[in-house]
């Protein structure tokens, strides 16, 4: 072995030692190249998940039915592109550039959550978006508060307070609508129904098929499995369903006592494996709406650029 | 025809309210399509400023009004002929230098008028006014800067964004719109003197659009009737989308 060999693995211990004893990995700090290549690819795809999440909700902003509802949506969808952007902020910090890694967004070489392939089809979709989705958002997220890596952790800490609210501002859509008329309450019945099954999709595979999580825990980077946040979700969702007289549709829910969580039943992996390589019913939809945005977008930032190198030029003369 | 003070008052409120509903509908179209991210954002937030504006003028309209009827009610249970905005508001948001202008051309307006209205004997409006002023302000800081940076970017840029203005230009005319709405309740020192606004507007107008190098188109013609409730055709489709809910499931509540 050489010199070079022995002092990278000198560092990796190092380094997993810091990992081990909680002490966060800051952009500047030496990090092995798989470490800020898994970072660069679960932050990437976080902020494009933020992006391509204000489609389905931006789909209804000008339908909002009243304008305290109206300007609720709208601040819900600016908050989602301020996430993205701290998160692409964080991706810069480790040498990924923010234009290339939308690029792959738009080549369909990067992935963003599976959730955002679903139509919003009715009003209700916008409660049980903000209850569902965000909420399990809320659950993915509040661990990676924790996580190693600090620009990542510290971004986390603003947009869960922002989820937060995000959740509770759906929960509190779908409530009235459950507790609202009958033509209502079968808004928001068909709209749980139709968002249940894609929301426990959005933990990820099971842990047995996950093939990144092993490493990803041991890196802190991830610090619960994706089976564990699902049973978290669960058991939180559940009650609030029950609470306002909806029905989750699953007919194997159950409570477990021994193990004090729901018992649920199987997931359509197939229905999760096709939307994950492109073929749930608006992925097209959605990349071709990002990609359209930058390339029908592209001459405004030229013209920007263009205007910043004549101003420089006249500031140097 | 006699007008009397709470009626002149009411439609006066409804004319700022209108525009402010129909560009911040037209502004949240761009919702996740905006050209950079940044874009994206900012436009976001204006629409939610003007949303706000809407409410906030909608709210003291139904006030004046005195009739049961809520913000929402009259922002969402209209017909077209009785929206008041001007036809600029109304026009489609085109590729982002035609949003850009109308947006522009509305700002420098907006600003002239917020500064006299917050000067209102009414109380309540003069408040509303006022806190409108400060969000109109950077409204207008965002468009003149897209201005400039359009209209002496690339060629490109410039050649769309003087499209723009040409397009457009003719929509201008009508924020000077007044009537005997107006008349009383500049004399009740409630109101503005909307014409004297046009002097100012068109020097600002001129200055952004002098440091843009865009041209002032030569054609003078000037359409109207936005303010009488004759619309252009977009409106229709916009209301029709805008009330889509309220329509389909009517007295429900959300
Ligand atoms: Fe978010
Ligand atoms: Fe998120
Ligand atoms: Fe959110």
């Amino acid at each position: 072995m050489d010199m070079k060999n022995i002092n990278l693995e000198d560092k990796e211990r190092e380094f997993q030692a810091k990992i081990d004893a909680d002490i966060r990995i800051e952009p500047n700090d030496w990090m092995p190249d798989s470490y800020r290549k898994t970072l660069i690819r679960q932050i990437s795809q976080h902020a494009h998940s933020e992006i391509v999440g204000m489609l389905p909700e931006g789909n209804w902003v000008t339908r909002a039915p009243n304008l305290r509802r109206k300007a609720v949506l709208l601040a819900k969808v600016q908050d989602e592109a301020g996430h993205g952007l701290y998160l692409y902020s964080a991706v810069e910090t480790l040498g990924a550039d923010r234009e290339d890694t939308i690029d792959d967004l738009h080549s369909g070489k990067a992935k963003y959550s599976s959730i955002f392939n679903y139509p919003t089809l009715t009003w209700a979709d916008m409660g049980t978006v903000g209850w569902l989705v965000d909420g399990a958002a809320i659950m993915n997220q509040v661990p990676l508060c924790r996580c190693s890596y600090g620009p990542y952790a510290r971004a986390m800490v603003r947009v869960c307070k922002e989820e937060s609210f995000h959740q509770r501002q759906g929960f509190e859509i779908i409530a009235g609508l459950a507790n609202g008329t009958p033509e209502q309450k079968e808004l928001a019945q068909d709209s749980l129904n139709r968002w249940w099954w894609p929301a426990l999709m959005m933990f990820g595979p099971s842990d047995e098929n996950s093939k990144h999580t092993a490493q990803s825990i041991k890196w802190k980077i991830k610090r619960e499995t994706n089976d564990e946040l699902r049973q978290k979700f669960v058991d939180v969702t559940v009650p609030q369903a029950e609470m306002i007289g909806l029905v989750i549709p699953d007919k194997d829910l159950k409570w477990n006592e021994e193990k004090q969580g729901y018992d649920y039943g199987e997931i359509n992996w197939d229905e999760f494996m096709n939307v994950i390589q492109g073929n749930g019913p608006c992925n097209k939809q959605r990349v071709d709406a990002r990609r359209n945005a930058k390339e029908n977008g592209m001459w405004v930032r030229e013209a920007a650029t263009a205007y910043a190198e004549k101003r420089q030029a006249k500031k140097a003369s | 025809m006699e007008i009397n003070k709470q009626d002149a008052l009411f439609e006066f409120v409804l004319r700022i309210a209108d525009d402010s509903l129909i560009l911040g509908h037209r502004i949240s179209e761009w919702c996740g399509h905006g050209p950079i991210l940044e874009e994206d954002i900012a436009l976001t937030n204006i629409a939610l400023d003007f949303v706000g504006q809407a409410t906030n003028f909608y709210d003291y309209a139904a006030k004046v009004e005195g009739k049961c009827r809520t913000a929402d009610d009259l922002a969402f249970l209209r017909f077209e002929r009785e929206y008041k905005n001007v036809l600029l508001v109304e026009q489609p948001n085109g590729h982002f230098g035609d949003t850009i202008a109308r947006q522009f051309f509305f700002d420098v307006f907006r600003k002239l008028f917020f500064e006299e209205l917050a000067k209102s004997t009414d109380e309540e409006l003069a408040g509303i006014a006022e806190k409108s002023l400060l969000e109109t302000k950077y409204h207008l800081r965002h468009s003149s800067e897209w201005m400039i940076r359009l209209g002496d970017g690339t060629e490109e840029s410039h050649a769309k964004i003087q499209e723009s203005v040409d397009t457009l230009w003719r929509y201008t005319g009508e924020l000077f719109f007044s009537n005997e709405v107006d008349a009383l309740l500049l004399n009740e020192k409630i109101g503005v003197d909307i014409a004297a606004l046009k002097r100012p507007w068109e020097k600002q107008v001129r200055e952004i659009l002098g440091e843009a190098t865009i041209e002032i188109p030569a054609h003078a013609w000037q359409q109207a009737g936005g303010r009488t409730g004759v619309h252009s055709e977009h409106l229709g489709y916009l209301l029709t989308e805008l009330q889509y809910m309220q329509r389909a499931y009517p007295g429900m509540e959300w």
